[in-house]
């Protein structure tokens, strides 16, 4: 972060001019600099410029025992709490060799794609609010308030929800969960519809979207993106289909897929994802089993409170994962998981102790930020919000 | 799935298609590998790293065209102090690989790999600005989180959790 934007940006002759654009502008979407070389209102050059939120996470993390970062990576990308912590918790029982029982990798997806939703219906809002759309945005939160409510009945939090433990699930799910949520997947598609009726079609949303800010295939690899904005440009590659984990290869669902790179194509992608979404949130409910949410290794998982006042030896478990962690074998992991973002990886470094030696989290927000430099090249200013808009970042995922 | 022993034995882990295809342009600049928890690590030499990303990325049969990560582990105090982690990831395969390179803990600088993907522009960033370590021939070496005028960096494990007070 420089202080001053002319040594960001050398505007070679006075044809261009340099423009500031945030970190406190409503449209990107946190505190997200950009730095904007410009000719007349045409980009020659952008430069985006972070680090506005950076609170050294991970350094954190490594004066931490191993399950109290649970927590903290609920406020990394701060849309999907789930994911962070489903990544999280697969990358140390990777490292201890742990199984999970099967329940409580079916309530991880169901979990996880309930939080893809959650993350697409904020971006389909606020994309749409920056591209002029209004009435979106309530129709979109309308729905999230419903999903925020289910975490709140699993965890007892709307958002920090640290529902998924190493190991397992923090709790049971409260009576009546279940229904509620069928509930909502069966409705939710009927919203879809209706967010696409406004959208879809809509002549001004389209001529801001279509043709904007493309990106190919080769350029989206070459720069790293990830995910939607990956697949919108026509790479086949979603990691809950190409590398399954927490029992993804249980599910049938498809990968949606554009091949125009434009912002209309990331937006396809993303809708299309909803409807696929809600079908895995389907299957999951339909197929739930029965059996215990938490993992067989008393060292490692914490006891029943009800087992703790009947059994000394629970009460030792407990005191002794409370006071002195627990050790993990020295190793190190690299876990991948698709966010709603991309690929979200941590990579783990354990050297045998009961603090993580070095936790790095490869954030998909960070990796698809190098794309909008490629993208906004000749580009109008306006054009720049749709372009910030169409690849999702999330500030706390960059700047961790 | 219970833990097995790794294998650090580089004739029973020639099969990999990674590894196979470095030990044949250059068997010298591999120092070690490793397969553990279904996860292959390959140890290169300091310079012969731009070389095996570009001949990784490039290998017809499996071709790791996507760095998907870039970070930087600190042993302090013990030497070689630094290891720098190049996360690989093959989109036709859906395979991985992890390189890795020993950067000693003086002055440690590395040939840059943003002329082979340009995504490593911030990842090299970052390891520059919260590790120290150097990468020759990026086209934008500067701080990426920290301020221009920070002193000190602070993932490394001799910088207080707490920072300077």
């Amino acid at each position: 972060m420089s202080p001053t934007s002319a040594s960001l940006v050398q505007s070679d002759q006075d044809k261009t001019l340099v423009l500031n654009m945030g970190p406190q502008h409503p449209s990107t979407h946190g505190v997200l600099r950009l730095v904007l070389e410009i000719d007349g209102e045409t980009i020659v050059r952008l430069r985006p410029e972070i680090g506005y939120l950076h609170t050294g996470i991970e350094k954190t993390c490594e004066a931490k025992f191993y399950q109290q970062v649970v927590p903290l990576t609920d406020r990394i990308d701060y849309l999907c709490p789930l994911t962070n912590n489903l990544t999280y918790c697969l990358a140390v029982e990777k490292l201890l060799g742990l199984e999970i029982p099967p329940k409580a990798q079916w309530m991880r997806v169901l979990m996880n794609e309930l939080t893809r939703i959650n993350s697409h219906l904020v971006w389909l809002g606020t994309h749409a609010m920056d591209l002029g759309a209004m009435t979106v945005f309530l129709y979109c939160f309308r729905e999230r308030e419903d999903i925020l409510r289910f975490f709140e009945m699993v965890s007892g939090q709307r958002m920090m929800t640290s529902y998924f433990r190493i190991g397992g699930l923090a709790l049971e799910p409260p009576l009546g969960f279940f229904e509620k949520v069928k509930k909502f997947a069966d409705r939710f598609l009927g919203n879809v519809d209706e967010y696409e009726g406004l959208l879809t079609g809509n002549p001004i949303f389209l001529m801001r979207t279509k043709g904007v800010a493309k990106l190919s295939a080769e350029d989206a690899i070459a720069l790293g993106a990830c995910g939607p904005t990956l697949r919108g440009s026509g790479v086949d590659i979603d990691l809950r289909r190409d590398a399954p984990y927490t029992g993804y290869e249980n599910f049938k669902f498809n990968v949606p897929l554009s091949t125009e790179g434009d912002v209309f194509a990331r937006y396809v992608c993303r809708v299309q994802e909803l409807r696929e979404s809600i079908g895995i949130v389907q299957q999951a409910l339909a197929g739930m089993p029965e059996g215990p949410i938490k993992a067989d290794a008393p060292k490692v998982v914490l006891p029943d409170r009800e087992k703790m006042k009947t059994q000394m030896e629970a009460l030792i478990y407990h005191f002794k994962i409370i006071t002195e962690g627990f050790a993990v074998p020295a190793g190190e992991v690299y876990q991948a998981v698709e966010s709603p973002r991309g690929e979200m990886g941590y990579y783990i470094v354990s050297d045998g102790t009961a603090k993580p030696y070095r936790v790095h989290m490869r954030g998909p927000s960070y990796a698809n930020l190098q794309t909008l430099a490629k993208m906004c090249e000749g580009l109008l200013i306006a054009d720049v919000v749709a372009a910030v808009g169409s690849i999702d970042v999330v500030l706390g995922d960059i700047d961790r | 799935m219970p833990l097995t022993p790794p294998i650090t034995d580089l004739e029973q882990l020639k099969s990999h298609p990674a590894l196979a295809r470095l030990l044949e342009s250059n068997t010298a600049a591999v120092q070690a590998a490793k397969y553990d928890r279904d996860e292959l690590t390959i140890w290169v030499d300091k310079g012969f790293i731009r070389e095996a990303c570009a001949i990784l990325r490039d290998d017809s049969s499996c071709p790791f065209n996507y760095l998907a990560d870039l970070t930087c582990v600190d042993w302090y105090p013990s030497e070689p102090r630094f290891e720098v982690v190049y996360h690989l990831l093959s989109i036709p395969r859906k395979e991985r690989v992890r390189l890795k390179v020993r950067l000693d803990g003086s002055s440690p600088a590395i040939e840059s790999v943003t002329s082979v993907w340009p995504s490593a522009n911030h990842y090299e960033r970052e390891v520059f600005d919260l590790f120290g370590v150097r990468f020759t021939g990026h086209p934008d070496l500067k701080r990426i989180m920290m301020p221009d005028d920070w002193e000190g960096h602070p993932l490394r494990k001799d910088y207080p959790v707490e920072g300077y007070r």
